[in-house]
């Protein structure tokens, strides 16, 4: 491979035990996926409040004064929705919001298990201190400066936000599909469906690089002048076909 | 050993259940309520998700199957070890234990805080009565207009604004104001102790500068039906903060992270009572205490008796359950 991913570091990642004995392990969430699902959620909000607004005003005839006696069902309802989002929707979620699940992140209590409403409710009400004096920027330093990355907020509840791997179990079933039929070692074949599923992102010298790789290594019967006068195009095919019709390639390993 | 083949019957065998699971675990997250067959089912899962994974890691690690079984396996701890939801009965319980345990622990603390306001409203009060050109620094130019001309700054308040959204701007900021004295905590104790003696000190100047002009009987009629309430929540909010800060000087627990969040989940149930008993201030204060059709007595009945309610609850005589000696003798007296 050209290049390798940087792996979590011990800082990224929290093991928390178990009654099993088996040892979960947690990806935190970093201050920039946190901002990233701030600002998705805050957009929602905005955009909900501003659409109150809207409707109070146009559908229901309510003048957008905060002095009249109107602003019980027009300005009250938007502000209750832009100020007390994060904690009503992190409560009844259970420690989620629409933004956090659009950016991949939940939080958990330092157990591992979902927090309570008291500490959801504690972790929202720090807010006032982690947003100043503007722009979270004591939350935001709080995160890069501490271990688990956690706002002050997180630590007066307990709580972390981590991220939530959905992906991860949707592709249990494609590797379930994959090996069912084929009698390729299992990272084998959980490479080769990754590589290609990848191709398009890949660049064009690496990819050829790591397909002549791998095809050296599970068609051993492919020579090395043959390998090197496929181009782009037929790689992919190879591959392609030796995913299709593992059983038939595994034959020859 | 395993060998690939191993590996693949296994994998393919154990597919299916993961496949459940992870079908199961989203109908299990939202639900309010899991049967018990349910929940049983969730564990015995747990516990063989526990063993997958631990072959996984063993056999294929750094694969897109563990990767998935470590994420399964995430999601089941958590619906496993969640926490909950104790319904009305924990609200009762938060208002028979945590509430009462919480202000038995800080009750030495909100005599602190209520000395210190008093101090600061002292200090306050000599201030503007010796230096009466400093209250531009405490009030807004139109605030001593209405004083100077010999109106409180709260008559006609009616007629600029509804009393339920007067109430609902009240409470708010009453909220956050015992909010924020209960977070700044944070800053050991010091931004607390700031804001309680802020808040004394501008009462003080405030009964100063009214008391010049002779309107301090009106005001003072005008906080006393939401007032005791108001102030004891300041006192309350600001001794919990103080805590907050202790626990962060002197921590009760192995590390100060862990004394801190314990010593915000033990003053939690308090600030939601005392957010609780503001809102029903902010009511008072928004309807009753600017409507002059309401006289002194019914005033000072209000506030005295939504303060003894308040402290009724906080020491816990609200809600207390009989001990069980008590509730035999009340049965033999019932008999």
């Amino acid at each position: 491979m050209s290049r390798q991913l940087p792996l979590p570091t011990s800082d990224d990642q929290l093991t928390v035990h178990s009654v099993t004995g088996v040892d979960l392990t947690l990806s935190l969430a970093g201050p920039g996926t946190r901002s990233y699902a701030f600002v998705i959620d805050w957009h929602i909000r905005l955009l909900l409040a501003g659409a109150w607004l809207l409707a109070a005003h146009y559908a229901l005839d309510l003048t957008l004064n905060a002095r009249s006696h109107d602003a019980l069902f027009s300005v009250l309802p938007a502000a209750i929705i832009y100020f007390l989002y994060h904690p009503i929707l992190e409560v009844a979620m259970r420690g989620r919001t629409p933004g956090k699940r659009m950016a991949g992140v939940r939080i958990l209590n330092r157990a591992g298990g979902s927090p309570s409403a008291a500490a959801l409710s504690i972790r929202n009400i720090f807010r006032l201190i982690d947003s100043l004096p503007a722009l979270y920027v004591v939350g935001l330093t709080t995160c890069l400066l501490t271990p688990n990355r956690v706002r002050i907020g997180d630590m007066a509840a307990g709580t972390l936000l981590v991220v939530d791997d959905k992906a991860a179990q949707q592709s249990l079933a494609r590797v379930e599909m994959l090996a069912a039929g084929s009698r390729l070692p299992l990272d084998a074949l959980d490479l080769l469906d990754q590589i290609l599923d990848r191709w398009a992102t890949l660049e064009s010298a690496s990819r050829v690089r790591i397909a002549r790789s791998l095809l050296d290594r599970l068609e051993p019967t492919t020579g090395a002048d043959e390998l090197e006068r496929l181009d782009d195009g037929e790689l992919h095919a190879r591959l392609s076909a030796l995913l299709r019709n593992q059983g038939e390639a595994a034959g020859n390993v | 050993m395993f060998d690939g083949d191993d590996i693949r019957r296994w994998l393919t065998s154990r597919a299916g259940v993961w496949r459940q699971l992870v079908k199961n675990i989203d109908s299990l997250s939202s639900g309010n309520g899991a049967t018990v067959e349910e929940a049983l089912g969730a564990v015995e899962a747990y516990r063989g998700l526990a063993r997958d994974l631990a072959t996984a890691r063993r056999v294929a690690p750094n694969t897109r199957t563990t990767a998935g079984l470590e994420s399964l396996y995430g999601h089941v701890h958590a619906l496993i070890n969640r926490t909950p939801r104790g319904g009305m009965a924990g609200f009762v319980d938060l208002l028979r234990v945590d509430v009462p345990r919480a202000a038995r622990q800080v009750r030495m603390g909100i005599i602190g805080m209520a000395m210190l306001m008093t101090v600061s409203a002292l200090a306050g009060w000599w201030l503007i009565m010796t230096f009466p050109a400093l209250v531009s620094v405490f009030a807004s130019e139109e605030m001593i207009e209405h004083v100077e001309q010999g109106h409180l700054w709260t008559e006609g308040i009616f007629n600029i604004m509804p009393s339920s959204i007067l109430s609902v701007s009240i409470l708010a900021n009453n909220i956050v104001v015992s909010v924020l004295a209960f977070c700044a905590g944070i800053f050991l104790g010091l931004g607390t102790l700031y804001l309680i003696a802020m808040n004394g000190f501008m009462l003080g100047a405030a009964f100063a500068f009214v008391h010049q002009h002779g309107l301090a009987h009106a005001l003072f009629e005008f906080i006393i039906a939401h007032g005791p309430v108001e102030l004891s929540v300041i006192c309350i909010a600001g001794a919990t903060g103080v805590a907050l800060g202790d626990s962060i000087i002197r921590p009760t627990t192995a590390t100060r992270r862990d004394s801190f969040e314990a010593c915000a989940h033990l003053f939690a149930p308090l600030l939601l009572l005392c957010a609780l008993f503001l809102v029903g201030s902010g009511f008072i204060e928004g309807f009753i205490s600017p409507d002059s059709h309401f006289p002194m007595p019914s005033r000072v009945t209000i506030g005295l008796g939504y303060w003894l309610i308040m402290w009724a609850l906080m020491s816990g005589r609200l809600f207390a359950k009989d001990s069980p000696d008590q509730a035999r003798r009340r049965w033999r007296k019932f008999a």
